[in-house]
C-alpha cells in the first residue's frame, strides 16, 4: 500500500514551505525586502556582474619579479658574507633560479656555509672550493614566499579599491597566483585598473651630488649607486638622478598620506611617519642638511628637494607637478601601502547595467515560456497527474531560488539558462514513473500495485540520470570561471531538488487524491 | 478528476536493430566528418578561448549601419576589427585582435575605437582577454570532458556492468564530438557557455541509454533465453514512448532558450538542442546496438544452454503487447 508515515509528510510539506518562504524574497525589489521586519527572510539570490552591470577584472600576480628582487637582495646578501669571510670570489651575478659565483682559492668552506645559511635558513647552498658555486632558495621556501605575496596583494587590492568607495567589491584569490576583482556597478574599471596597476613602492634615498650630469646620463655611476629617471613626462625625456642605493627610509613606515594644498593652489601629498620612520627620517635629514634627496615611487623620482633643516616631526609634504587627482591617488596608493609584486591584468569584462537588464529579462521570459510549455505538455500527455508533477515543478522552482539564496550563490545568464534547462529535466523523473505506471497497468496489474511498481521501478533509473548529470554539473564548477559557474551551480542544485520534488511530492499528491477521491482507475 | 489529451497506448514495433547496421554507418561517418572539420576548419573560438577584444556597442540614433562603421574602423592600426550585427538592428558586436603588448596597449585599442566610431554609441559591454587564460580554459575543457565520460562510463560500469560502459561512454563521445564539429561546420562561436553545453550533453545524453540499458537488463533477467537482436528490439520499442517524451519536455526548456533566451545564450540553445536531438538517437541506434556485439555476461545467446528448466521462456514473437508474463524475481515489496 502507498502510505506516508505522518513525520515524513510534515517533513515534505515543511521543505516545500520553506522552499515558498526563503524564495519569496526574489519576488520583491531589494528596498523593499530590506523594510522587512527582521524574523522574515530576506536573502536574495545575489546577481552576477552579467546580470546586474559592473566590472570584472582578473589580476595575476607577477611571482617571477617577486623571485627577481629576492635574488638580487640574496647577491648582496652573499657578498657581505663573503667579504666578511675573506674570501676571493668571481662571477658573482644572478643566473636563471639561483646565484652563481667562483671562489678564486679554498677556504673554510663549511664556515661559509654556516654564514650563508645564518642570512637565511631557507637556502640551497653548493660550494664548491674549484669551479662555480651555486645559491638558491628552497622550493618550500619561495612557495611559501609566492603565498604569501599572494595574500599581501589581496590584502592591498582590497584596500586600494575601498578607498576609491566602490559597493561591494569581491576579492579573492583565484588558482595560485591570481586574484579576481569583482566591481558591481563600474562600468568604467580604468581607474581602478591604473590604481592597481602601480605597485607603488615609495622610498626616500639620497642623490648623489659628487656624479657629475654627464657620468649620470652616460651610465658612469660608483658602486652603491643607481640611475633613476624622474617621474614626469616632460618635453625632451626624462631628467635622470644618480640615487644612493641605500634606502634612507621606505614607505612602509608610512601612517598617513593625505591629498592637500600648497601655497594656495599647489596640490601636494602630505605625509606622516610612524615612530620609527620619523626616528630614520630625522637622523638622515639632520645629517645631511643642504644635500637633495630623492622621493622615489615605483623605480622614479617624483622630486628631489633640498634638505634645509632636519626633519625631525614625522612629517612632510611631497610636491611635484601633480594634479588634483594625480596628488590624491598617489595619497590613497600610499595609505594603501605597496604591493609586494606588479599586478597584471589578464582578463576585464565590463558588462553595462541596462545590458544587464536586458539580460535578465530574457532569461527570465525564456524560462517562463519554458516552465508553460512544460507545464503544458505535462498535462496534455498526463492529465490529472501531469498537473501533479506540475505542481511539484511549482516547488522545485521554489526550492531551487531558495537554495540558491540561501547559499548566497550567484545567478548568472547561464545560470538562468541552468534554471530553463532543470525545468525541462526535471519532470523526466515524472515520465520515467508514470510510463513506468502505464506499463504496469497494461501488464494487468491492480491499480494499487501499479503506483508502487511505477515509483519503485522508475527510481534506480531516475537516481542514475541524475547522478550523471550532477557528475558533469561538478566538473563543470571546477572548470568555469564566473557565468559558467553559474550555470553549474544551478544544474546541480536543480538536479538535486527535482530529485526530491518530482519523487516525494507528486508520490504524496498521488497518495493523498487516492484517499480523497477513492478512484476506480488512474487516469492516466 | 481528467484525463490526458493525448495517450501513447501502442508500443510500436520498429525493428531497431534492423537498422542498426545504417545507424554505425551513420555515426561514424558524422563522427569521422566531425573529427575532419574540427582539424581542416577549426572552430571559431570566442574571445574567452581566442583572447583578443570585444566591444557589444548600441547604436542611440537609428540602426546601426556596419559599412559605415566597418569603413570607420578601417586603417587603424590595430589589426583586423571585425563587425557583425548581435541581435537587434541597433547592436554591434566590435571584435579586435589582441594588441601585442601588455594590458595599456589592449586599453589603448578600446580607445582607439571609442574614438573611432564617435558619439551616438553605447557602449554594453566590453571584455579584454589575454592569450593565457584562453590557452588553459581550452586544457581544462578538454580535461573536464574527457574526466565526463569516464565518469559517466565508470557509473554505468558500477551500475551495470563494464559492457554497459563502453556503450555509453562511446554513444556519449559520439554526441559530444558531433556536437563540436556541428560547431565547425556552421562556424558558430565556441565559448565557454558553449563548452558547458558539451559537458551537459555529456551528462544528459546518458538519460535515455540509461534509460534503455536499464529495460534491457530488466528483460535481460526475465526472458533468458530470447534472442539478443530480439531483446534489444523489444527493450527498445517498450521504452521508446518515454524516451521521446523525457526528451521532448528538455527540449521544450531549450527551444524556449533558443528563441527567448537573448543572443549570448543562442550558441549554448543550438549546441544543447543538437545535443538532445543526436543523444536519442545515439542511445537508440549505437548504445542499444552496440550491446549486440559485446555482449555483457548472462547474455542469453551463450546463457541459453545453460538455462536451468523452469526459468520462464520467452514469447515466442517480441511483437506482443508488452511484458505480458508476470516479473520474475524482482518484485520487491508489492503484496
Amino acid at each position: 500500500m502507498l502510505y506516508f508515515q505522518t513525520w515524513k509528510v510534515i517533513l515534505i510539506l515543511a521543505a516545500c514551505a520553506l522552499g515558498v518562504i526563503f524564495s519569496a524574497p526574489n519576488l520583491f525589489q531589494a528596498a523593499t525586502v530590506a523594510s522587512w521586519p527582521s524574523f522574515v527572510p530576506k536573502r536574495q539570490v545575489s546577481l552576477g556582474l552579467d546580470l546586474r552591470g559592473g566590472s570584472h577584472l582578473l589580476l595575476e600576480v607577477d611571482m617571477a619579479s617577486v623571485e627577481r628582487e629576492r635574488l638580487n637582495g640574496l647577491v648582496d646578501e652573499i657578498r657581505g658574507a663573503l667579504l666578511d669571510a675573506k674570501l676571493g670570489y668571481t662571477g658573482l651575478a644572478v643566473e636563471g633560479d639561483h646565484v652563481s659565483f667562483s671562489l678564486r682559492d679554498a677556504g673554510d668552506l663549511n664556515a661559509l656555509r654556516a654564514a650563508l645559511l645564518k642570512l637565511d635558513p631557507d637556502l640551497d647552498v653548493n660550494l664548491a672550493a674549484s669551479g662555480v658555486s651555486t645559491v638558491k632558495f628552497t622550493d618550500t621556501a619561495i612557495q611559501a614566499r609566492q603565498r604569501s605575496a599572494v595574500d599581501q596583494s589581496i590584502e592591498i587590492v582590497r584596500r586600494r579599491i575601498d578607498e576609491t568607495g566602490t559597493k561591494e567589491p569581491t576579492i579573492q584569490r583565484e588558482g595560485e597566483d591570481r586574484i579576481l576583482v569583482q566591481l558591481p556597478g563600474v562600468e568604467n574599471p580604468e581607474h581602478v585598473k591604473e590604481l592597481l596597476g602601480r605597485t607603488a613602492k615609495m622610498t626616500f634615498q639620497l642623490v648623489d651630488t659628487d656624479v657629475a650630469p654627464g657620468d649620470a646620463r652616460a651610465g658612469n655611476l660608483p658602486p652603491g649607486d643607481e640611475l633613476l629617471p624622474s617621474a614626469d613626462n616632460r618635453p625632451g625625456g626624462p631628467q635622470f638622478y644618480a640615487v644612493k642605493r641605500r634606502v634612507m627610509v621606505s614607505g612602509d613606515t608610512l601612517t598617513d598620506a593625505q591629498p592637500t594644498f600648497q601655497n594656495g593652489n599647489e596640490p601636494v601629498v602630505s605625509f606622516t611617519f610612524d615612530s620609527t620612520g620619523a626616528r630614520r627620517f630625522g637622523d638622515a635629514t639632520s645629517s645631511n642638511v643642504g644635500k637633495p634627496f630623492a622621493i622615489v615611487l615605483d623605480n622614479k623620482v617624483i622630486s628631489a628637494p633640498v634638505i634645509r633643516e632636519p626633519i625631525l616631526g614625522g612629517r612632510g609634504v611631497i610636491s611635484g607637478n601633480f594634479t588634483v587627482q594625480s596628488a590624491s591617488d598617489l595619497a590613497l596608493l600610499l595609505r594603501a601601502g605597496a604591493l609586494p609584486a606588479p599586478l597584471t591584468v589578464l582578463e576585464e569584462r565590463t558588462v553595462g547595467p541596462d545590458l544587464g537588464a536586458d539580460s535578465i529579462r530574457a532569461g527570465t521570459t525564456a524560462c517562463l515560456v519554458g516552465v508553460a510549455l512544460v507545464v503544458v505538455f505535462m498535462i496534455v500527455f498526463y492529465g490529472l497527474f501531469g498537473l501533479f508533477a506540475d505542481i511539484a515543478l511549482f516547488f522545485n522552482l521554489c526550492l531551487m531560488l531558495a537554495t540558491l539564496s540561501f547559499l548566497g550563490a550567484t545567478l548568472t545568464l547561464p545560470g538562468i539558462a541552468g534554471i530553463a534547462l532543470t525545468m525541462g529535466m526535471a519532470v523526466d523523473a515524472n515520465v520515467l514513473i508514470y510510463e513506468r505506471i502505464r506499463e504496469e497497468v497494461r501488464g494487468g496489474r491492480s491499480m494499487i500495485s501499479s503506483l508502487q511498481a511505477g515509483f519503485e521501478r522508475a527510481f534506480g533509473t531516475i537516481l542514475d540520470s541524475h547522478v550523471t548529470t550532477l557528475v558533469a554539473g561538478i566538473l563543470m564548477f571546477f572548470l568555469g570561471s564566473g557565468p559558467v559557474k553559474g550555470f553549474a551551480v544551478t544544474l546541480s542544485i536543480g538536479v538535486l531538488t527535482s530529485l526530491f520534488s518530482a519523487i516525494l511530492v507528486t508520490r504524496l499528491q498521488i497518495v493523498t487524491w487516492l484517499r480523497r477521491s477513492k478512484p476506480k482507475e488512474i487516469p492516466i | 478528476m481528467f484525463r490526458p489529451l493525448i495517450i501513447i497506448r501502442k508500443i510500436p514495433n520498429i525493428d531497431f536493430m534492423g537498422l542498426h547496421k545504417i545507424g554505425f554507418a551513420l555515426s561514424s561517418l558524422l563522427t569521422l566528418g566531425s573529427i575532419v572539420l574540427f582539424l581542416v576548419q577549426g572552430l571559431n573560438y570566442g574571445i574567452d578561448f581566442s583572447g583578443g577584444i570585444i566591444m557589444e556597442a548600441r547604436t542611440t540614433q537609428g540602426p546601426a549601419n556596419l559599412a559605415t562603421m566597418r569603413s570607420k574602423l578601417d586603417g587603424l592600426g590595430i589589426g583586423e576589427v571585425s563587425l557583425q550585427g548581435f541581435g537587434s538592428p541597433d547592436d554591434v558586436l566590435i571584435r579586435v585582435p589582441r594588441q601585442p603588448g601588455n594590458d595599456q596597449a589592449q586599453e589603448k585599442a578600446v580607445e582607439t575605437v571609442k574614438a573611432a566610431l564617435g558619439d551616438g554609441i553605447d557602449y554594453r559591454r566590453t571584455e579584454v582577454v589575454g592569450p593565457k587564460v584562453g590557452g588553459e580554459l581550452v586544457f581544462k575543457g578538454v580535461m573536464a570532458t574527457i574526466a565526463a565520460l569516464f565518469a559517466i562510463a565508470i557509473y554505468v560500469w558500477f551500475r551495470f556492468e563494464w559492457q554497459f560502459g563502453v556503450g555509453a561512454m562511446l554513444s556519449t563521445l559520439h554526441d559530444t564530438i558531433t556536437t563540436v564539429g556541428l560547431f565547425s561546420l556552421l562556424q558558430i562561436e565556441f565559448n565557454l557557455t558553449t563548452l558547458a553545453a558539451i559537458l551537459t550533453i555529456a551528462g544528459y545524453s546518458i538519460n535515455d541509454t540509461v534509460v534503455i540499458y536499464d529495460r534491457i537488463r530488466e528483460t535481460m533477467r526475465k526472458y533468458r533465453t530470447m534472442d539478443f537482436k530480439q531483446l534489444i528490439n523489444k527493450s527498445l520499442n517498450e521504452t521508446l514512448s518515454r524516451t521521446i517524451l523525457t526528451v521532448s519536455t528538455t527540449a521544450l526548456a531549450v527551444l524556449s532558450l533558443f528563441f527567448f533566451g537573448g543572443e549570448v545564450l543562442k550558441g549554448f540553445s543550438i549546441a544543447m538542442l543538437w545535443g538532445i536531438v543526436v543523444g536519442t538517437y545515439s542511445s537508440l541506434f549505437i548504445a542499444a546496438p552496440l550491446l549486440y556485439y559485446i555482449r555483457p555476461r548472462g547474455n542469453p545467446d551463450r546463457k541459453a544452454v545453460l538455462t536451468a528448466p523452469g526459468t520462464p521462456q520467452s514469447p515466442p514473437t517480441p511483437t506482443g503487447p508488452g511484458p505480458g508474463a508476470p516479473p520474475a524475481g524482482r518484485s520487491p515489496g508489492i503484496p
